[in-house]
């Protein structure tokens, strides 16, 4: 065994072609499962791309690094449940690339942050986070309210982002910088925005920049705002629990 | 590296890899037998893991383990544990009316307790930690109520919050007066607003003012601007503010009007929470 393994040791082709083969199958081993597991595949209804808007303040989420003290992620676990409502599926970030579910806590979690606040509070708190939290020790983002939104490659974004297997159709991508100025548009016919992506997005007003000409932190509070909003929970039910309870 | 022959060390008497460089030869201590010991204990310990407990991926999922666990099963049981001890009381607080919650003692103080911890949760952010408002967010600890500060309306203003998404929220509108009095106009009603109950008129602009809101508020907000709660139209003869009773902000917000947003938390929050939150609101000194 051991004289065999030596063998395989000085021989670099060998050597390249077994490990290529060991990793292989640990990936494999790991990758495989969640491909196939009822929590990870489950279909849930509502769950919805975001809107050229919310995806660019997306972006920002990710270009200031929320993620690094935000998480996105409710264990199922009574005291997460308790303080910030049903635990996350996975099927609510299933169109995010990447993910932002982040891992550390330095503050609240905000994956049910969506709804919690007004638009004012939101803008309010990015500028300067102690104006409405005295404790926080989040930095401020007032520079977000005065700079514009970039819209000139949404709708790139909107492609790649279909290539890897985002729902977003021909329509979403020719309307992408349309869309993004209407849904800042309180008096505009949402018609449109409504039909691509749902009812629950209500064009209004953001809180900073003129109506119409969003700024980035316009684009951030409306990401914010429909985080963990997708789904009803009133009308979910959660089918692999009944699939997978064990028999007692 | 050179060839491998078992050599003891003389100082110390432990034996050597075999292995040579320069001269310099590398002792071969056994791990500490304790140490082994434990080291083997948590093998079988982590194999006695992977048939109690779910543990090895499968082609379709994972090993279930023999007792069937999951995270899910495990959250239902801490659910039910906390029901169960907080479950007299709560179905108490469930069947009471808030006349009966303030009737007994003990229920009241289970209801306040439980609302001040979704209060701190969900309603602090705006309202202060001890529900003392700030600019635009109004304190709950007096006695103005945009929207009536009995119980029932405090309860009905959480579940349906005020120009939120509910269908039914308060939906107070001030229209901006910059577009319908002039600059002058404004400045001469910031200036009556301000200080209403004068008994002498105290200047010419108090007295223009006076006539500007006769004819463009008083609609909403009374006559002597005591305010109307059906409208959700703030009283203006006392000297509590939302925004800021000093003439600038008086001038900005008869210009470009206000509408703060409060959401609603009929979804968000189970009814009972709501309930709770409600008594907790309630008593922290101006309810009615």
């Amino acid at each position: 065994m051991l004289e065999s393994h030596k063998k395989l040791e000085r021989n670099s082709i060998w050597l390249l072609i077994f490990t290529v083969v060991a990793v292989s199958i640990g990936g494999l081993v790991e990758i495989v499962p969640l491909f196939r597991m009822e929590t990870t595949i489950e279909p849930v209804k509502g769950v919805r791309p975001l809107t050229p808007l919310e995806l660019a303040g997306q972006d920002i989420y990710i270009r200031e690094g929320c993620n690094t003290c935000h998480s996105q992620q409710i264990r199922p676990l009574r005291d997460e449940i308790q303080r910030y409502g049903h635990y996350s599926l996975a099927a609510e970030s299933m169109y995010d690339h990447p993910f932002v579910w982040g891992s550390e806590r330095t503050g609240p979690d905000l994956a049910r942050v969506g709804g919690k606040y007004s638009n004012m509070w939101h803008l309010e708190h990015l500028k300067n986070p102690r104006s409405v939290v005295p404790e926080s020790i989040m930095p401020n983002y007032s520079l977000l309210a005065t700079r514009p939104v970039r819209t000139w490659d949404i709708a790139d974004k909107m492609k790649a982002l279909a290539a890897v297997g985002v729902p977003y159709t021909k329509a979403h991508i020719a309307n992408a910088a349309i869309d993004m100025q209407i849904q800042t548009l309180p008096d505009e016919d949402p018609t449109g925005l409504q039909e691509r992506y749902g009812p629950k997005v209500v064009p209004q007003d953001y809180g900073s920049g003129d109506l119409g000409s969003p700024t980035e932190a316009d684009a951030l509070i409306a990401y914010l705002q429909q985080l963990g909003t997708q789904v009803d929970f009133t009308t979910y039910d959660p089918d692999y629990e009944l699939k997978k309870a064990p028999a007692k | 590296m050179t060839e491998h022959h078992e050599e003891v060390d003389d100082a110390t008497g432990t034996k050597t890899t075999g292995h040579e460089w320069d001269g310099l030869k590398e002792l071969d201590t056994p791990a500490p037998r304790w140490w082994l010991i434990v080291w083997m204990v948590t093998i079988v310990f982590a194999i006695g893991y992977w048939v109690v407990y779910p543990a090895w991926p499968t082609i379709s999922g994972h090993t279930g383990g023999l007792f069937g666990w999951t995270q899910y099963e495990k959250l239902k049981v801490d659910q039910a544990q906390i029901a169960t001890r907080q479950g007299e009381y709560r179905r108490k607080f469930h069947a009471s009316s808030f006349e009966q919650v303030a009737g007994d003692p003990q229920l009241f103080e289970f209801a306040r307790a439980g609302g001040s911890v979704v209060f701190k949760e969900n309603c602090a952010a705006c309202h202060g930690a001890g529900g003392e408002g700030r600019k635009g967010y109004p304190n709950l600890n007096d006695d103005d109520w945009l929207f009536g500060g009995d119980i029932h309306q405090i309860y009905h203003t959480i579940e349906v919050g005020s120009r939120s998404t509910h269908a039914d929220t308060h939906m107070a509108m001030m229209p901006a007066f910059g577009a319908i009095l002039k600059r002058q106009e404004i400045d001469d009603l910031a200036t009556y607003v301000g200080s209403m109950n004068a008994t002498q008129p105290p200047s010419v602009a108090w007295v223009n003012g006076q006539v500007l809101f006769q004819a463009n508020c008083v609609s909403c907000h009374g006559a002597t601007g005591e305010g109307n709660r059906e409208l959700g139209a703030p009283r203006l003869n006392d000297a509590i503010w939302l925004y800021g009773g000093d003439h600038e902000t008086l001038v900005e917000t008869i210009t470009r009007a206000r509408a703060g947003v409060m959401p609603t938390w009929q979804h968000r929050l189970a009814p009972d929470d709501q309930r709770m939150v409600a008594v907790y609101v309630h008593s922290l000194g101006g309810g009615e």
